[in-house]
């Protein structure tokens, strides 16, 4: 791999950049790997980089049924921070955000993450209560957060709405300074070429159709680029484990559902920081091309379709438009979707299986971005040593049934109210 | 918009209606000790990339359940009914 620099700069300029090589190399799938990712995302290329670069495993290959990034990598808000609560989530999410602290020198790749600051506003008594509590969780933790009062957020945001006649008055909010944004398409395209300079397989256009299962063994794959075997398989597959997890013939404890998000017209600068509201729920921010980006909750019924519907556009414009009522003339460009495991919990699963070699690392719910290589590095040690770091302990299959489980939001067994 | 036809009120716009839950789940008897059972019951899910049987709730009409047959890939709804009709409209093994 060639290094990005501002000297490989200069020099291809002088050869009017024609002459950049490829980022990554297209092979053809081999007969059989040590070990066989699927889902060519964020998730699934920063596991096959981490499993290079801490494990040393290397004859890797990712599996992606259609081009790298193009699932939930490409369609997601971009938003990265680490305010949980919970045991299992807190350290998992921090030392997540602390890669990405190091995640462009790491990968010599601009991924562009800017930490501008996510604040969750408050909007009732009981709401700041616990965004305190929430804040002094993370502190203990070691985790930067500070509850900021209605003034403080006024200063902070001054095209919020904080007047006493706002639909969702605002009390205050909790800031964690350290969280931000990143670019996401970046994200994927800088693990898959440092992916690529250790020799693992990208390998694109390729959909895994039936998994191979010897003895409770899984030994391969079926894809639609023929059999492929490998001695050990993990699916990092945004919407798509439970679906995976079948073809092993496994019942696991995910919904799909679709996320929709939106982004405005571009825009001179205007917000420089995050937004969220949990009350009326909508998150906000502008990207670096000045587009104002934004979502709020799933369409609420399963679907396997990556496409929403109007009605949920029109609340979550709408729940925008309460927050920042100066944004009602500017014009809607874009708006997707893309679909998410919803665990019953609302946290990862990112364990081994009842299937020998068949690791999964899904359920990502809402908040699979800011995760990536956290969830690349624990998956790949879980992989390589067959068992879960610290980290990911908690995030099993098992604790549905023994009841540990992961639950912010504390909406129970309901895929869709996470 | 999905349109889904009430079989008590007709056909009414999908932000009437709240989708409540798989409509092939059957909650174990109560004198049903398996863990098993319950845990399949309350927390495992058959992903359905295709048409599925889907209760919905008509929350903003007249409150009743109802069952909807759906294409989650397409989000064509093929049928509706009551709860405890057998739709008749042939499932398909797409998956």
């Amino acid at each position: 791999m060639s290094r990005y620099s501002i000297f490989s700069l200069a020099r291809n300029a002088l050869t009017g950049h024609r002459n950049w090589p490829k980022a990554w190399r297209s092979p053809n799938p081999k007969p059989a790997y040590d070990v066989i990712i699927i889902g060519g995302g964020g998730h699934g290329l920063a596991t096959a980089y981490y499993l290079a670069k801490n494990h040393g495993v290397t004859n890797i290959a990712v599996l992606e049924k259609g081009w790298l990034g193009g699932g939930n990598t490409g369609r997601n808000t971009t938003i990265v921070r680490s305010n949980y609560a919970l045991p299992g989530n807190t350290l998992f999410y921090e030392h997540s955000l602390k890669l990405w602290e190091g995640l462009s020198q790491d990968l010599n790749f601009n991924v562009m993450f800017s930490q501008r600051g996510v604040i969750n506003l408050a909007h009732s008594d009981g709401q700041r209560d616990a965004y305190k509590r929430r804040g002094n969780v993370m502190r203990i933790n070691g985790i930067d957060a500070e509850y900021l009062d209605r003034d403080e957020v006024a200063d902070m945001v001054p095209l919020l709405d904080t007047s006493p006649d706002a639909r969702y008055p605002v009390k205050g909010g909790l800031l964690q300074p350290r969280a931000g944004t990143a670019r996401h398409d970046a994200v994927a395209w800088g693990y898959a070429r440092s992916a690529d300079s250790y020799g693992v397989d990208i390998i694109q256009n390729c959909e895994v159709t039936g998994i191979d299962i010897e003895n409770g063994r899984a030994v391969g794959v079926q894809t639609t680029r023929g059999a492929i075997k490998a001695a050990k398989i993990g699916t990092a597959v945004a919407g798509h484990t439970g679906h995976l997890g079948a073809m092993a013939g496994l019942r696991l404890p995910f919904e799909t559902h679709v996320l929709q998000a939106m982004v405005s017209e571009p825009l001179k600068p205007c917000l420089d920081m995050v937004v969220t509201s949990g009350v009326a729920h909508a998150y906000i921010s502008q990207s670096d091309k000045g587009e104002l980006v934004f979502g709020g909750d799933l369409d609420f019924y399963p679907t396997y379709a990556q496409r929403g519907n109007f009605p949920r556009i029109e609340e979550v414009v709408e729940t925008m438009l309460t927050m920042f009522p100066t944004f009602s003339r500017v014009r809607l460009m874009r708006s997707w979707g893309g679909v998410i495991d919803m665990t019953m919990d609302g946290s990862p699963i990112i364990c081994k299986t009842p299937i020998d070699g068949f690791y999964i690392d899904g359920g990502w719910c809402y908040g699979g971005f800011k995760a990536t290589p956290g969830s690349g590095w624990v998956f790949a040690h879980t992989i390589a040593n067959d068992q879960p770091h610290e980290l990911n302990e908690r995030f099993t299959l098992k604790r549905f049934e023994t009841g540990a489980v992961i639950d912010e939001r504390g909406a129970g067994a309901t895929a869709h109210a996470h | 918009m999905l349109h889904i036809a009430c079989p008590w009120c007709g056909l009414r716009a999908q932000s009437e209606f709240t989708y409540a839950n798989d409509g092939t789940l059957i909650r174990p008897d109560l004198s049903n000790d398996s863990i098993d059972d319950h845990y399949n019951y309350v927390y495992a899910r058959d992903p359905r990339r295709g048409i599925q049987d889907e209760m919905w709730r008509h929350s903003a009409g007249c409150g009743q359940f109802l069952k909807v047959r759906r294409d989650t890939l397409t989000h064509e709804i093929h049928a509706t009914g009551a709860p405890q009709d057998d739709l008749d409209v042939p499932k398909d093994d797409r998956s």
